[in-house]
């Protein structure tokens, strides 16, 4: 038996099913149509051997893995990130591969994918895709300590 | 007028004494994190005032820490352990099981909050409330929390005790909602803060004592945020049963659905815990899958407030129209907006709304991916726990404490007013950090130093500088009304618990067995818990990675 306040009901309970549902279905789509996606497991890495571990061994050298395709080490550390500036063409798709040296970092490169944890002990891996020349400041932003507000660094996208 | 559901016994009313006593450490805190709030407002506009503070707060960060643990840790958790108390002796009528086993966890539960406060001052804890290892801070700090975390385990213990007793009293009687909330609350808190226990427990203490030398700082953090995002139910769940229970009555009305407000709690039992790695999206070392999964999770998670914002608003206008309130919007005019503890829930119903839409964004796996960090997150929170949440208990002791003390409520204009401005502040301030955020401004960050941060933001900081100074002002009022009702209200109060009598919510509608059970609910919590963390656990213990410490870096 539906009455007035069942129907009443009903016309709220639908749709707070179908907007959530709409909007998962919209984050599944970009995940996996789009291939936007966040961080997964890329391995561990003890602190100690940072220095003598490719290819933390160099960190901010820009190797070309493909055609406009880069990977670059950086390494986070109280309260630097080496390399401080990077330099890379446009229309490049860069992949950072990253670590911290003592306590929890973190790396966002503004108006790009990468806003990720760097955590003492693991890899973190993620790609970026720079079209635009101009400067992409980074910035650290989990808390590391009474320095963590001086640690940033830019990339700078050149013309090619 | 309204009488509470049981006669008020002078048994019942030993609760009194216990119910305040959590309320006042409570305020106090609150009163001590409103002064660093003000500093951070200055700060984020790029003014530096913290030279000012020495030698109470010696830096931005100390003061954060400060801010952020007495505001989420000790106002919340104080004050919903007195007010669950009372909630539960009161719709009950009898006294709890134990007022021995009741004091017991407010002593152990003030000696962990001293415990961790002597090293937060000291700056020897300076880690911020998510204290995320390898930063090391002072071993008092991390077991006073815990101690903490064990008085909420006591009294969960005492309420379930107090509600046995009731059940055998009164075989085949319907759980009262408030108590129903209640229970839902401690049962979905007991299982989250096994997370917590194992990493304060296993790895934190007896590394911070020096038994161990290092420690995994992702396990850490999963364990952290497997209690750290069911914790929010915990501080909102208190409110949610104010908003069914207590509004409709203040408002002149009853409860518009009583199976739809059972359905809600329930499923904050079941979907509440399954969801933590939405804060871990950027974090390595964990599957992309898994933390699809937990997207779905906290999408399940977001429908019980859905549900919450339908029947409270259809509550509130049954009640404007049974006050004579007529037409499409007119009758909000029906409503006792000089009431403060009406006023002052309302406006943290209105700044949820948004809290809850902005969370849905956060939990949305890549689109995490453009605010993660960032001030939105702490707009974001600012929103439920610091909105929602806040005024509503604030409210809550503006009938609470004329109650307990006999004293009616000083400055009752002033107390309607007082979250009216707060609400502002807070419109015009979390507004603005969500939009920094979308423009990169980090979050925790001493922004009035930091080199990147001069010249940018200017327009917003001006914006930040009007709401955040706003909300400390109205911090200030509250704090005012407080203590003169306490000191100077010479009036009787002429106060009565908000309670509906037995049967009265939702109109003697028939509740279905599944919705006064708890077994099934409590075994789908588990099982969704399985799923949802079995795989994380399984590969970060194959994968350990542990890392010495860092004290002393701040």
């Amino acid at each position: 038996m539906i009455n007035r306040k069942t129907l009443l009901e009903l016309g709220w309970i639908l749709p707070s099913i179908a907007i959530p549902v709409g909007m998962l279905v919209a984050v599944i789509v970009s995940a996996f149509g789009m291939m936007i996606h966040v961080p997964a497991d890329a391995g561990t890495i003890q602190p100690a051997a940072i220095d003598s571990t490719p290819p933390f061994d160099q960190p901010g050298e820009l190797r070309q893995v493909g055609p406009n395709e880069y990977e670059i080490a950086l390494v986070a550390q109280i309260w630097v990130f080496n390399p401080r500036e990077i330099r890379v063409p446009a229309n490049s798709r860069v992949t950072f591969i990253a670590t911290s040296r003592d306590v929890i970092h973190g790396l966002h490169i503004e108006g790009t994918n990468v806003n990720v944890m760097l955590i003492p002990g693991r890899i973190t891996r993620q790609t970026a895709v720079f079209r635009e020349p101009g400067e992409y400041r980074f910035v650290c932003h989990e808390y590391c300590g009474s320095g963590h507000h001086l640690m940033f660094g830019s990339v700078i996208v050149e013309e090619t | 007028m309204a009488t509470v559901s049981a006669e008020v016994t002078p048994e019942v009313r030993t609760i009194h004494r216990l119910t305040a006593a959590f309320i006042a450490v409570a305020i106090v805190a609150l009163a001590i994190a409103n002064v660093p709030a003000l500093f951070q407002a200055f700060d984020r506009a790029g003014i530096n005032l913290y030279p000012y503070a020495r030698p109470v707060i010696r830096t931005y960060y100390q003061g954060l820490t400060i801010h952020g643990v007495m505001n989420v840790l000790v106002w919340t958790i104080f004050f919903l352990s007195g007010f669950f108390s009372f909630v539960t002796v009161y719709a009950l009528g009898r006294p709890l099981a134990s007022m021995r086993l009741g004091w017991a966890a407010f002593w152990i539960m003030l000696a962990g909050l001293v415990m961790a406060l002597i090293p937060i001052f000291a700056n020897t804890a300076t880690v911020l409330y998510t204290f995320y290892p390898p930063l090391k801070a002072s071993p008092l700090f991390y077991i006073g929390l815990t101690l903490i975390v064990v008085g909420t385990w006591l009294i969960g213990w005492n309420i379930l005790q107090t509600w046995r007793g009731w059940r055998r009293d009164n075989p085949g009687e319907r759980t009262p909602l408030a108590v129903f909330g209640t229970l839902a609350t401690y049962a979905l808190w007991t299982i989250a803060s096994v997370g917590l226990a194992i990493e304060m427990l296993v790895f934190l203490i007896p590394w911070s004592l020096g038994v161990t030398e290092t420690i995994d700082p992702l396990l850490s953090r999963t364990l952290f945020w497997f209690t750290g995002h069911p914790i929010v139910y915990f501080w909102l769940l208190p409110a949610y049963v104010s908003w069914y229970t207590m509004v409709p009555r203040l408002a002149g009305g009853r409860l518009f659905s009583e199976p739809m407000a059972r359905i809600a709690f329930l499923l904050f039992v079941l979907y509440s815990i399954p969801v933590g790695l939405h804060h871990q999206f950027s974090d390595p070392g964990l599957g992309g899958g898994i933390k699809l999964v937990h997207t779905f999770m906290t999408f399940a998670v977001f429908f019980p407030s859905l549900l919450t914002y339908f029947n409270i608003s259809a509550s509130i206008e049954t009640a404007a129209r049974l006050n004579g309130g007529t037409g499409w919007i007119r009758w909000v005019r029906n409503l006792p907006w000089g009431n403060p503890a009406f006023t002052g829930q309302v406006m943290g119903m209105f700044l949820f709304v948004p809290g809850g839409i902005g969370g849905l964004t956060n939990a949305s796996y890549n689109v995490n991916q453009a605010v993660h960090n960032t001030t939105w997150v702490v707009g974001h929170f600012h929103l439920t726990v610091g909105g929602a949440v806040t005024l509503t208990f604030m409210a809550t002791t503006y009938w609470l404490i004329p109650y307990l003390t006999g004293r009616a409520l000083w400055g009752r204009r002033l107390a309607v007013a007082q979250p009216i401005i707060f609400f502002v502040g807070m419109t015009i301030w979390s507004e603005t950090m969500h939009r920094l955020g979308l423009e990169y401004m980090p979050r925790r960050t001493f922004l009035s130093q930091a080199p990147y941060a001069q010249g940018e933001w200017d327009l917003e900081r001006i914006l930040l500088l009007i709401g955040g100074p706003t909300m400390f002002v109205a911090g200030v009022l509250y704090f005012v009304i407080i203590i003169m009702t306490l000191v100077a209200s010479r009036q009787p109060a002429r106060v009565q618990v908000p309670l509906p009598r037995p049967g009265e919510e939702g109109s003697h509608e028939r509740v279905p067995k599944l919705l006064d059970s708890w077994r099934p609910w409590l075994i789908g919590s588990v099982v969704l818990i399985a799923i949802a963390y079995l795989p994380v656990f399984t590969h970060l213990l194959r994968n350990v990675s542990s890392v010495p410490g860092f004290a002393g870096i701040w």
